[in-house]
């Protein structure tokens, strides 16, 4: 991988006008919509959340957060984690 | 650890979130009709999608805002070349930097080359430059259409289309530092990143066997003009008949490696069971008993002549259209039926632009009475493949190609 940090060490970017206009997405209010508000968002918006409902069940969103932690590396605690399962199955499960 | 956002900080950049700004604007309004989204989608992407414009960009139909997921609406999928500024937009990660054309380089090197080189972009223009019109196609496209639902950007029918792309033969770049002939895989990596260190920088790799193909390009043009931003400024890999997941964009590395690539984008995404798709390309290297990564599309069709459910003059005919592609090795027929799939009839093909490109069809279908018409239509190529007639289940909702059906309603 040294070429790809040589290339990254070499690669500019302008901050200039290419930024997408995100609009608010709104959660359905609940016990720990705070929680997903505050942790999810930081790397991808919420529409994500909503595209993908009503279908999965407990399981499938379980294996979402999980996926989010363990091969992503969001940064989200255990106890966060559990709060923000119950919420997404809660208010966007099956 | 080095980690890659300071790597662009001490590089003098400024990272993009992509999505960051202008929080304060008003709702985009709510337009199915425009839309005409598909009613086999989940209801909250049917609920969440809208139409919303990228700068550069016509209004698409906006799956997520951040990392941008845009498709293109079917009734800019009608001519064989997508324009670039309908084409369709996915990345992965959302931290999308901009970047200057002019301090951009290329890296070619890698334990599967001889040396390792530099090219700056007015030096990979100077390179015997091909052009090859070619289908880019999400793996995932169509994945909203599968019942059972899978999780993941809910595509409907347009994450994908086709452009002439032009650039310097991937093999011929390579050749400027050198290939090895132990060289496996070539693994190529471009800006876009993700908001944490911890997550898996978008790098993937293709066999070698594939990357020296005479097709297989670096890009720098699309459609005559330089790559929109979103479609992977100032440069991409082009891999014709793969699906795009290997058309690396806003490319700044490419590493011939001597054993696989064993990256999270490769090992664990962008895999499926290992038989279940009649696809010729293989991918030896990275296959393991269960699964293989996605290769080559599967042949398939859309018609993009009218929405599903439109209103048509009874009493005559209606000519249906659309376009057909399949991994390259050409389509030979395209068959409409209007009795549910019992007797089929060849539609007209149109101009040929390559077996690599969107293949136009039409054909006149009569409705000579009033009332609803289901009008299907199957592509074949001349290796024999046709779309499947059934889905072909898998975890991800990779390869879907149903033969469709239109319904039209003669008034």
């Amino acid at each position: 991988m040294r070429s790809i940090i040589i290339a990254m060490l070499s690669c500019g970017a302008l901050a200039i006008a290419a930024v997408a206009a995100e609009k608010p997405v709104e959660l359905k209010p609940g016990p720990g919509a705070d929680k997903v508000e505050a942790n999810c968002a930081a790397c991808h918006s919420l529409d994500y959340i909503k595209m993908n409902s009503p279908f999965l069940n407990a399981a499938g969103w379980d294996a979402e957060v999980t996926k989010m932690i363990g091969a992503f590396g969001a940064p989200i605690s255990p106890a966060d984690a559990k709060v923000i399962g119950d919420y997404l199955k809660a208010h966007y499960g099956q | 650890m080095i980690t890659r956002r300071s790597l662009l900080e001490a590089a003098g950049t400024t990272a993009l979130l992509a999505g960051a700004g202008q929080l304060s604007q008003p709702l985009a309004a709510k337009a199915d009709e425009a839309l005409s989204l598909s009613p086999q989608l989940p209801e909250g992407t049917r609920a969440e999608a809208v139409l919303d414009t990228l700068p550069g960009k016509k209004p698409l139909i906006k799956l997520s805002y951040r990392p941008p997921n845009y498709e293109t609406p079917v009734e800019l999928l009608r001519g064989a070349i997508t324009p670039n500024d309908a084409f369709f937009v996915r990345y992965h990660l959302s931290d999308i930097p901009e970047v200057n054309p002019d301090t951009w380089r290329l890296s070619v090197g890698g334990d599967g080359a001889n040396g390792e080189i530099r090219l700056s972009l007015n030096e990979l223009k100077q390179l015997p430059a091909t052009e090859v019109a070619a289908v880019c196609q999400c793996s995932g496209n169509r994945r909203g259409l599968f019942e059972p639902h899978v999780p993941g950007v809910e595509w409907g029918y347009g994450a994908m289309g086709c452009a002439r792309w032009k650039g310097a033969r991937l093999k011929d770049v390579l050749d400027r530092a050198g290939l090895k002939a132990d060289a496996l895989e070539i693994v190529v990596a471009g800006t876009d990143g993700g908001i944490t260190d911890k997550t898996p920088k978008f790098v993937k790799s293709i066999p070698v066997w594939k990357a020296i193909e005479d097709t297989t390009i670096v890009a720098y043009e699309m459609n005559g003009a330089p790559l929109p931003h979103w479609n992977g400024f100032p440069a991409r890999i082009i891999v014709p008949g793969w699906t795009a997941t290997y058309w690396m964009k806003h490319v700044t590395s490419i590493s011939a490696a001597t054993k696989p690539f064993d990256g999270f984008w490769m090992k664990s995404a962008y895999r499926i069971p290992l038989g279940r798709f009649p696809v010729v390309a293989r991918f030896a290297s990275q296959e393991t008993a269960a699964n293989t990564p996605i290769t080559e599309m599967v042949i398939n069709s859309l018609m993009t002549s009218h929405g599903n459910g439109a209103s048509v003059k009874a009493g005559g005919k209606v000519t249906v259209g659309g376009i057909a592609w399949d991994a390259g090795y050409g389509i030979s027929a395209v068959d409409i039926s209007t009795d549910g799939g019992s007797t089929w009839t060849a539609a007209t093909l149109g101009e040929d632009l390559g077996r690599f490109a969107f293949r136009a069809f039409s054909h006149a279908v009569a409705m000579p009475t009033k009332g609803s018409y289901k009008v299907m239509a199957r592509a074949t190529n001349k290796i024999g493949q046709s779309q499947t007639p059934a889905l072909i289940q898998n975890p991800a909702g990779y390869h879907h190609n149903v033969v469709q059906t239109l319904t039209l309603v003669a008034a």
